[in-house]
């Protein structure tokens, strides 16, 4: 099987990658990468030439050991809670022509594991699983020329059982014996053997994660769960906002309470530790009450913070696509003149975003110990390597002195407390040498405390001609930065605290076409001239960094909404428009089998405060498709808009475990309802004011929709697209279709369905 | 000392009585099933059986619980013998990270042991106070519904006798 690395179609990989010379700024995406450069998930990359994550770790033995103790697989990404541990797993298993139980496989940890950056931004299976698809081919072909020379028979007649090679003669070799004398610490080659996915027994399979068995029956599988011999209970007391300064606090009350270790204090970091877990906590308390501190700042309100966002201090990144050619993106340190509009525009449509969290239900934890001169931190961070860089920056340890292993925790869907906490853990061990400490966040900190998934502000003005065809696009947006990721010490809030605090790198936003605010600003369909303007907010009012999606979220609903508007306009039907502005064959795909699949027809007759909405978005232009149909009722009496039934179809590549895939979608359609229809972080004058669950609400039993059903469409031989975030758009973007099917009226402010919304009057 | 029934085993622990039940499971018991999730009884990740009802045990200070047994997810079985609810989690595959699991099956078990064939309305009004943040809903109702569909599960029995 001839298998493409690129996750776009090959014609247009080809296109774009000749076009390389013409941009004008950094236009990488994860498909395409020179030596040197860093990848948008903080990876260096090594060899271009090579697929996957074996660009930045290109040595095979990163990846698979075989030893005496048996066959090792090594992934640097992390189970988050969407089932990759299970899908690398499986594409090794079939790669490797082993069961799963048969080997070992590990993932993220810096002492053992290949650096892969984040796992973030359904790279995982596109870019790791890639690797592993790969690394693994590689490697079973060694074993099987190697066993041939063993042998003395040719390599075409070895079959390959169970872990096993066997001859015709019927003379067999364990791998570890067919690996003797092979040494696997050499680069991969740019192509693998060919494998045959008629002979998959995983890849393709729906096969049970392996972590759930123990989730559903109380066995230790959370950072939360580990209890060290002698481990201490910390728990820590952060200010009340991002600039309030620490002008007193008495410890000695707290320090003679039962259980208490020590207080730690250093400039505006304050915290405690103690025997037992609910001593630390009641110090905790204790300590917060003593605690005096003055805010220097007041912060714009949810009324006002779109206004702010726009006179923030910025940088302008215009993107643009003439002729339906490559993406080109400049920056620019000032608003330049806009080219003049073909003509007034057809449609004008604009969204505002307030801010979000990721809310996981389990606050940040994490456990950490300093002993003989080593710092270990356990953590459920996404990236162990980018966290142990700035840890080694921050305390001064070399990097061989920091091991980061990653422990699951509760789900992210982005960058939340975890570093920050894994931050604290090892401060406060490497204080209290030879005693592991865990740190456990509290609800209202990780709240308060993890970066926000940033407000936006988005104003589009489309350019249509009279038959409806559109002609030109401009697309303006306002957000703070989405990858306030960990590139230096600085971006863990403990090292912001101290005394001695260390200032966060400047921001950067992840570049087109993976975007960053603007992701997803680029519409996929056909039009001559598009333009996006992203105004980089550096300031920021409140942290922020990625959760799912990123800009993509408020993106799309903003360009659906317009697709949808203008096919009123033109008297067509919303689906039949779409298709109208679309080439791409796998786009149109899933757009039909949504609409098929859910019997869509624009003049349905439908139930009294009932509609219909259809949206579609591939991620990031360059990985999963996904078209969506759903049903909405809105009842204004009960103040309720739920879900009815709805239809996903999607396409992401060759799919590895389509329950996984299936689960990913539903997932999706579900937490990206709720942040569409009921959050939104309330803020004021002395910061975040949402810090638990009622003044944060979101989405539970009784809203859930009533049906999800998600079409799949398999691409054997294609490459993976990766699926846990491809929703999050077009549900967005549905949900304010149907409404304003509904209503008559499109809302322009998410959250739409609060108890006080206009939605309800 | 606190005598405390868990799981159909007494102990006798050492612990201050204001002490939510959540620590004294988690950390004198060690069992890992019952999660820290807000400490405020809002979303579920903690909750616990005691004499059968389901509680928040992140409030529930430990000296409250008396006699009256209380239940955790590790009761319910085993990964070698899984009770019925968790077996239905595992056939649905209804988990996305899992950190609101344990507090989902014993809330749903709580509602199955008193409830034969709950209605669906049932079932998420029972299941409102529990949250999941990866959007596991659509799975966690599916398998909750193929226990109610076999009848009401049997309640802990002997357990409550001897409480």
């Amino acid at each position: 099987m001839k298998r493409s690395d690129a996750p776009i179609d090959q014609g247009r990989r080809a296109f774009l990658a000749g076009s390389g010379l013409m941009v004008s700024f950094a236009l990488l995406g994860s498909w395409r990468a020179f030596a040197g450069q860093e990848n948008t998930l903080g990876a260096t990359i090594l060899a271009p030439d090579l697929p996957g994550d074996l660009k930045i770790e290109p040595v095979l033995d990163a990846w698979i050991k075989i030893d005496a103790r048996g066959v090792t697989v090594c992934s640097g990404k992390v189970e988050l809670g969407t089932g990759v541990r299970t899908a690398l797993w499986q594409v090794a298993a079939d790669q490797l022509a082993m069961p799963l139980e048969r080997f070992t496989f590990v993932t993220a940890d810096t002492a053992l594991t290949p650096d892969e950056g984040y796992t973030a931004g359904s790279h995982t299976m596109a870019d790791g699983g890639t690797a592993i698809y790969h690394a693994a081919a590689q490697v079973r072909q060694m074993l099987l020329d190697a066993a041939a020379a063993k042998l003395g028979v040719p390599a075409r007649e070895l079959a390959l059982h169970d872990g096993v090679i066997v001859a015709a003669d019927g003379r067999q070799l364990t791998y570890e014996q067919a690996a003797e004398g092979v040494d696997l610490h050499q680069r991969a080659k740019p192509v693998s053997p060919d494998s045959d996915p008629s002979t998959f027994r995983y890849i393709g399979h729906a096969i049970p994660r392996v972590d759930i068995p123990a989730k559903v029956t109380g066995g230790a599988a959370y950072v939360q769960d580990m209890r060290l011999e002698g481990m201490l209970h910390a728990r820590v007391v952060r200010p009340p906002d991002a600039s309030a300064q620490l002008e007193s606090v008495d410890t000695r009350a707290v320090e003679a309470m039962p259980g208490v270790v020590k207080v730690v204090r250093d400039g505006n970091y304050l915290a405690v530790l103690a025997e037992r877990e609910w001593q630390a906590v009641q110090a905790m308390r204790a300590l917060r009450e003593a605690a005096r501190w003055r805010s220097t700042r007041r912060y714009p309100g949810n009324d006002t913070i779109h206004a702010a966002l726009k006179a923030l201090p910025q940088r302008i990144y215009v993107t643009t696509r003439e002729g339906n050619g490559p993406v080109r993106q400049s920056q620019h340190a000032a608003p330049d003149a806009a080219p003049a509009a073909p003509s007034p525009a057809t449609l004008s449509v604009g969204f505002g975003k307030q801010y979000v969290i990721h809310g996981s239900i389990g606050p940040s934890c994490a456990v950490a110990v300093y002993r003989d001169g080593m710092l270990t931190v356990w953590t459920h961070t996404q990236g162990v390597f980018p966290l142990r860089a700035g840890l080694a920056e921050w305390l001064g340890l070399p990097k061989d002195k920091l091991r980061c292993i990653h422990v699951e925790g509760a789900g992210c869907y982005g960058h939340n407390g975890a570093d920050d906490a894994a931050a604290d853990a090892a401060l406060l061990a490497f204080r209290t040498p030879g005693r592991p400490v865990r740190v456990q966040w509290m609800r209202d900190q990780e709240a308060a405390w993890e970066p926000l998934g940033p407000a936006m502000l988005t104003e589009l003005e489309a350019f249509a001609d009279e038959a409806g065809q559109l002609q030109a696009w401009r697309h303006a947006l306002w957000s703070t930065p989405h990858n306030e990721r960990i590139v230096n010490a600085g971006r863990l809030i403990p090292a912001r605290l101290l005394a001695r605090p260390v200032a966060s790198a400047p921001s950067a936003p992840i570049p087109q076409p993976e975007g960053d605010a603007d992701r997803n600003a680029v519409p996929l369909y056909r039009i001559p001239s598009v333009r996006v303007d992203m105004h980089f907010v550096t300031e920021m009012p409140f942290r922020t960094s990625a959760m799912r999606s990123l800009g993509g979220h408020i993106n799309v609903v903003t360009i659906e909404s317009a697709m949808d508007e203008l096919a009123e306009r033109f008297g067509q039907d919303p689906v039949a428009y779409r298709l109208r502005h679309l080439d791409d064959a796998r786009a149109r795909e899933v757009i039909q089998r949504a609409a098929d699949r859910f019997g869509w027809n624009g003049g349905q007759a439908l139930p009294d405060g009932h509609g219909v909405g259809f949206a579609f978005s591939q991620y990031k232009n360059l990985m999963g498709y996904c078209a969506i149909a759903l049903e909405v009722k809105l009842d204004k009496q009960a103040r309720s808009v739920q879900i009815v039934r709805a239809v996903a179809a999607v396409d992401c590549g060759q799919i590895v475990n389509p329950d996984g895939l299936r689960n990913q979608i539903e997932g999706g359609i579900v937490q990206s309802s709720s942040w569409t229809l009921y959050e939104q972080v309330l803020i004021g004058e002395g910061g975040v004011r949402s810090v638990d669950w009622s003044s944060y609400p979101i989405l539970r039993f009784p809203q859930a929709p009533v049906a999800i059903d998600v079409q799949m469409i398999d691409r054997p031989g294609h490459a993976f697209l990766g699926a846990a975030e491809i929703a999050q758009g077009p549900t967005a973007a549905a949900l304010v279709n149907a409404i304003k099917r509904i209503t008559g009226h499109r809302p322009l402010h998410l959250p739409l369905a609060r108890q006080d919304s206009p939605l309800f009057a | 000392m606190i005598e405390l029934h868990v799981n159909g085993e007494a102990h006798r622990l050492d612990v201050a009585p204001e002490t939510p039940l959540l620590y004294v499971l988690r950390d004198d018991l060690k069992l890992n099933g019952a999660k820290f999730g807000c400490g405020m009884g809002q979303c579920g990740a903690c909750t616990v059986l005691v004499d059968g009802r389901p509680v928040f045990s992140c409030l529930f200070p430990v000296s409250s619980v008396g006699a009256r047994p209380v239940r955790t997810v590790e009761s319910l079985g085993t990964v070698e013998r899984p009770g019925p609810l968790q077996k239905a989690f595992i056939d649905h595959q209804a988990v996305q990270c899992g950190y609101c699991i344990a507090g989902m099956i014993m809330r749903a078990q709580a509602l199955l042991e008193t409830v034969a064939h709950p209605s669906e309305q049932q079932i998420r009004e029972h299941m409102s106070p529990n949250l999941c943040r990866c959007g596991t809903h659509m799975r966690i109702l599916a398998a909750i519904r193929e226990v109610a569909a076999q009848g009401r599960l049997p309640g802990a029995g002997p357990q409550k006798v001897s409480a």
